[in-house]
């Protein structure tokens, strides 16, 4: 796993393909969202939602936290421990965070006119709160800090750990009861209604935002490797001034041969 | 691996005994915030009754996350980190003797904190079986979960502040379950209750099992 | 015969700082050797790092034929250390600490007497809270577990610090037992001169390194011919 090709002077190609595309997709998304798709019998216009918010909690739940957990795995797992999978666990969460902000911040959009409240205690809204304080735990605990082997150990224990309650988390919330007796505002309006343009828009707007997502932990990844080559820097200097410590010569016992204290210039060992 | 769980258990609920800080500390402020809620809630009987078994729980898992950090604590001394791991012993005997002790003492601490309940909001068990399998399934979880988080964040210099904002929303779940059980063990309605069994039982195996698996590799972190 | 540890050129770091920056050194078995140098040289990181509880980032570490960069667990039953301040639980007596060490060493716990009475330890002092003892009788006890446990390699971090004549001359007879027995002994110091009398050969480290080795004083005490043979003051 090299990391050659995506810390070159700038940006490798792909990367900005991907980016170029993601954005000429969300805008294609949105302008078919807002102008051309039909709005919707019951919703009428807040149905454009659609188009941005379940794509939004796909990237957020599936993609980035489904990334993260498998690469905290395989950086635990021996046989492919690898510092890449720790970048990419890191970078993937963090976009995953944001993601997830996003979701709720369009869900609250969308519920204040459907049921007249910004928040309700309803099953989804719930366990994607819960999603987020867990991994900005994940990010709290990235922070600390440690040398990157050591941290990226900790960190991918964190991240599985946390990964682990995301199922414990939905299913113990949905059995919860709720504003809309378990099934929501999604799934109520998500029904076959969907066809023609607004299917499309929906499917772009998936493509898009998953474009997004890649787009946005390439970018993230390489910064992660370009700070640890930083600290690798670091390290060098911190060498070299470690080794200049033991410049000035350190007085040792004098050999049992002469009995005159002897100052030894530092000299590489000689066994 | 049991042998040194036993042990490690052991010496911590040793040194317990001596030094009783989870008894003059821990206990009392878990009984402390059941008064504070009342304070918080208004003294009417009926509301504090309802809410009696979300409020218990809070405090069991305010007091887990003590409990969890006086575990880690007593591993705080000089050297004896260094010791532990030192010895070469199996770090997932530690992991469950750890959370063995701070299982029982969370056990101790629920009798207690369930007395004080009785008393100071007047609520009535109906089903008891319902409330204690919850209980024991609960803790297992609580303690699994919490020695876990403990040991990712013990010797890092930000553990007090960092340790609730870890393990608080891992053990949400267990708060949200154990309250539904209770309720239903409150109330009778143990079809209810016993539904949430099926949340805090695998909660509690996946958690002891992960405990066992990566121990290892985050005493080797520390 | 094999080394019991060789390093060469090894890294450690704590944190981000690199406490080894580059350490070299071979110990046979059955030596005694002594590492000085000033505070922050890295003498404790060095033991640390044999003892296995500190990984190796960069260099080549062996320690008793077991490869620290891949497995370093497997070494810490074999090596014994002692480090500045001795593992023990303030709230339980010297009897239970050294029987909670022996087992999770998973050594008989029976050893545990024995050995106390050995480092002078024995009675109500034996039987007394750790946290009330004072610094020298806690390293007895720290001691005690290392004998009972009589591993191969014996790591001693600044072991004649806080400990009075008396205790220093016990340090040394258990030196010599255990080296009698077939172990290895290394120690850190604060006193070159002191500890040169005590060890075969003496490694000097400053920065992070080991800058120097030189003979020790110990054989040409322990035998009247020898090499050499003066007298170190």
């Amino acid at each position: 796993m090299s990391d050659a090709p995506i810390v070159g002077r700038s940006r490798p190609v792909w990367v900005r393909v991907v980016g170029l595309a993601g954005l000429v997709t969300t805008a294609l998304t949105v302008w078919l969202g807002l102008w051309v798709t039909p709005p919707d019998q019951k919703q009428g216009n807040l149905v454009r939602l659609v188009y941005l918010h379940p794509p939004i909690a796909w990237v957020a739940l599936y993609l980035a936290f489904g990334l993260a957990a498998l690469s905290s795995l395989l950086y635990l797992w021996r046989r492919t421990r690898s510092l890449f999978w720790d970048r990419l666990a890191a970078a993937s969460v963090e976009v995953g965070v944001v993601f997830n902000a996003l979701t709720l911040a369009t869900g609250m959009l969308w519920g204040r006119p459907s049921w007249g409240v910004w928040w309700t205690w309803d099953a989804r809204l719930t366990s994607t709160a819960l999603l987020l304080v867990l991994f900005l735990g994940y990010l709290a605990l990235r922070r600390v800090p440690a040398d990157p082997e050591v941290r990226a150990k900790r960190c991918a224990v964190a991240g599985l750990i946390a990964f682990v309650d995301v199922p414990i988390v939905h299913f113990s919330v949905v059995w919860w009861q709720t504003l809309h007796q378990g099934a929501t505002v999604l799934n109520a309006d998500l029904s076959p209604t969907i066809h023609g343009s607004m299917a499309w828009t929906l499917l772009l707007g998936f493509v898009a935002l998953t474009l997004v997502f890649v787009w946005m932990v390439a970018v993230r990844y390489r910064i992660e490797v370009l700070a640890d080559r930083t600290g690798a820097e670091h390290l060098e200097i911190s060498l070299a001034e470690r080794w200049a410590e033991g410049g000035v010569a350190v007085p040792t016992a004098p050999a049992p041969s002469n009995g005159s204290v002897e100052l030894r210039p530092p000299s590489p060992v000689g066994q | 691996m049991w042998r040194d769980a036993l042990l490690v258990a052991g010496k911590d609920l040793r040194i317990e005994l001596r030094s009783r800080v989870a008894l003059w500390q821990v206990l009392p402020v878990a009984v402390l915030s059941l008064v504070l809620y009342a304070f918080a809630l208004g003294p009417v009987r009926h509301t504090l009754a309802s809410a009696a078994p979300g409020l218990y729980w809070l405090a069991v898992l305010f007091s887990t996350v003590l409990a969890t950090q006086r575990s880690f604590a007593i591993e705080s001394g000089e050297g004896t980190r260094d010791g532990l791991r030192a010895s070469g012993i199996d770090p997932a005997g530690v992991f469950l003797g750890k959370a063995a002790a701070v299982a029982a003492e969370l056990a101790v601490l629920q009798v207690v904190l369930w007395a004080a309940m009785t008393v100071l909001f007047g609520v009535h068990l109906h089903t008891a079986w319902l409330a204690l399998v919850a209980s024991l399934l609960a803790t297992l979880g609580l303690a699994a979960a919490g020695t876990l988080y403990g040991a990712l964040s013990a010797g890092l210099r930000v553990r007090e502040t960092l340790l609730p904002l870890l393990v608080l929303p891992v053990l949400a779940p267990v708060l949200l379950a154990a309250s539904r059980a209770w309720s239903g063990a409150l109330s009778g309605s143990v079809s209810d209750g016993v539904s949430w069994l099926r949340v805090l039982g695998p909660f509690a195996a996946v958690y002891l099992v992960i405990g066992i698996v990566l121990y290892g590799p985050l005493l080797e972190a520390g | 015969m094999d080394p019991v540890l060789r390093l060469r050129g090894a890294v450690a770091l704590t944190g981000r700082f690199p406490a080894l920056s580059g350490a070299d050194l071979e110990v046979a078995p059955g030596e005694v050797v002594s590492v000085v140098g000033p505070n922050g040289a890295g003498k404790t990181t060095l033991l640390r790092v044999l003892a296995g509880l500190l990984p190796v980032s960069a260099g080549e570490a062996v320690v008793l034929g077991v490869d620290l960069r891949t497995d370093a667990a497997s070494v810490r039953r074999l090596v014994g250390l002692l480090g500045h301040a001795p593992a023990l639980y303030d709230e339980l007596t010297a009897t239970e600490n050294v029987r909670f060490a022996l087992r999770a060493a998973g050594v008989g716990a029976e050893r545990g007497g024995p050995a106390l009475a050995r480092v002078g330890i024995a009675g109500r002092l034996a039987r007394a809270p750790v946290g009330g003892l004072s610094a020298g009788q806690r390293r007895r006890v720290g001691l005690a577990t290392l004998v009972a446990r009589a591993p191969a390699l014996w790591l001693l971090d600044e072991p004649h610090a806080a400990l009075d004549p008396d205790a220093r001359t016990l340090l040394a007879e258990l030196v010599a037992e255990a080296v009698a027995g077939g172990a290895t002994v290394v120690f850190t110091s604060h006193e070159p001169e002191a500890a040169s009398a005590l060890s075969d050969r003496q490694a000097a480290m400053a920065g992070g390194r080991v800058t120097d080795v030189s003979p020790g004083s110990r054989r040409a005490k322990l035998s009247a011919v020898g090499e050499g043979g003066s007298n170190v003051a």
